[in-house]
């Protein structure tokens, strides 16, 4: 079946099949940041927006996209830089697997929460899992990307 | 893997009905996280985007939650989030993250009975009445209690009558599937305690809300109260945690969800 949706910008016409997934939709067009960390919906890796808000793409089956908005991190690219640019300088980054989907979700979480106290932060952030660093490294990067503390 | 040999996007109820009970291994697609775990061969996926069920409307007396409503609107939206003590934000923010609570819906949760929910138990302890295609509109008790059939969960009602309430459960980590789960309300005359999870689906702790229908909140009888809540209720033993392990937990968070609610009083 055919749908038809909003890509990073771009309108977009793809074919799938009816119990295909999004992630794996995007990751055969070349959408390679989403990837698929357990297989179980817990791990946050796959995170992309559908009409602005943080979704599992492993999760969503495809045809559920249609006439929406669907946004990756190669759709915001350079506001992903910026913040990853602040990640990178507090070494929280190490194998950078889980990395793409924690961008997309901090990038959500700028827009939707106003001021938040660091737990309502962590509470946002509890969907994304990481195995290399204990998350210390992701927290201080997000409060100077939030402005709370000085870059 | 589920597989799916057609999409059916019916534009009527009656359509959906119509596919689901007369076409062999039909579905009705939720939000799809947990069929994902499974390898259901289903012949028709009946997706029901197109009925407006998603959203959440206030009329006088009732709140009405359409069944595509996905539980991270449930936590953010004011109609929601602002009444009953934010019970219902209590329950579902503990489900994994947001964008897991962006996707799964309400419909699909109330409709499956599933033991290990946090949304069934807040929603059993207020007055809450489910709206089923083919079976009109009955409480949720009731229908909990029924048999499983062929049926679309079209929206979930909750009266408005501002009764307090409280939510607790415990995880062994957090955002995990709960260990128990247990939910307290309170009007003048009409308590209810409710416990899920245990690991089966929630259920009402008859004794024990009906003292705490009776009660004035002092000291002693909370403890009274949530000891007869673990006495009468039966819990069972599963990879994250035992029936006797479940039955100290109540114990706890009965007296908790309880106390919360004599002290909002």
């Amino acid at each position: 079946m055919q749908i038809e949706f909003v890509l990073n910008d771009k309108q977009t016409v793809w074919e799938v099949s009816p119990d295909e997934f999004l992630a794996d939709t995007l990751r055969k067009h070349g959408l390679l940041s989403i990837r698929k960390g357990c297989n179980t919906s817990n791990c946050g890796l796959c995170t992309v927006w559908i009409d602005g808000k943080p979704t599992l793409s492993c999760s969503v089956l495809s045809f559920r996209v249609e006439g929406k908005t669907v946004t990756t991190i190669e759709g915001v690219s350079e506001e992903a830089a910026d913040f990853a640019r602040i990640l990178v300088a507090e070494g929280a980054d190490q194998c950078g697997f889980c990395s793409p989907g924690f961008v997309m979700t901090v990038l959500a979480l700028k827009r939707e929460l106003t001021a938040p106290t660091e737990e309502e932060v962590v509470h946002y952030l509890t969907g994304n899992l990481c195995r290399c660093t204990g998350y210390l490294g992701q927290m201080r990067a997000v409060k100077t990307y939030l402005g709370v503390t000085q870059r | 893997m589920f597989t799916v040999g057609r999409l059916a996007q019916p534009n009527t109820i009656g359509e959906a009905y119509r596919v689901l009970t007369e076409e062999r291994d039909a579905a009705i697609l939720g939000g799809c996280a947990f069929l994902r775990m499974g390898s259901r061969k289903i012949s028709t996926a009946i997706d029901l985007t197109n009925l407006g069920l998603k959203g959440i409307r206030e009329h006088a007396d009732w709140l009405e939650i359409g069944a595509m409503t996905t539980f991270r609107m449930l936590e953010t939206d004011p109609l929601t989030s602002k009444r009953f003590d934010g019970v219902l934000v209590e329950a579902v923010k503990q489900v994994l993250g947001v964008q897991f609570r962006n996707l799964v819906t309400v419909g699909a949760t109330v409709f499956s009975k599933y033991g290990f929910s946090d949304l069934i138990p807040a929603l059993l302890v207020l007055e809450t009445e489910v709206e089923l295609a083919n079976a009109g509109r009955i409480t949720l008790e009731t229908f909990l209690n029924r048999p499983s059939g062929k049926d679309i969960l079209l929206r979930v009602w909750i009266r408005q009558d501002g009764r307090r309430a409280a939510y607790r459960s415990f995880r062994n980590s957090a955002s995990d599937f709960p260990v128990l789960t247990a939910a307290v309300s309170w009007l003048p005359g009409q308590g209810r305690i409710v416990i899920g999870a245990r690991p089966s689906k929630a259920e009402i702790a008859v004794k024990a809300s009906q003292i705490l229908s009776e009660m004035d909140f002092d000291g002693p009888k909370i403890d009274e109260i949530a000891s007869i809540a673990a006495a009468e209720m039966s819990f069972g033993s599963n990879m994250r945690g035992s029936a006797e392990y479940r039955r100290e937990l109540c114990k706890v968070l009965v007296k908790r969800a309880v106390a919360e609610v004599a002290a909002c009083k």
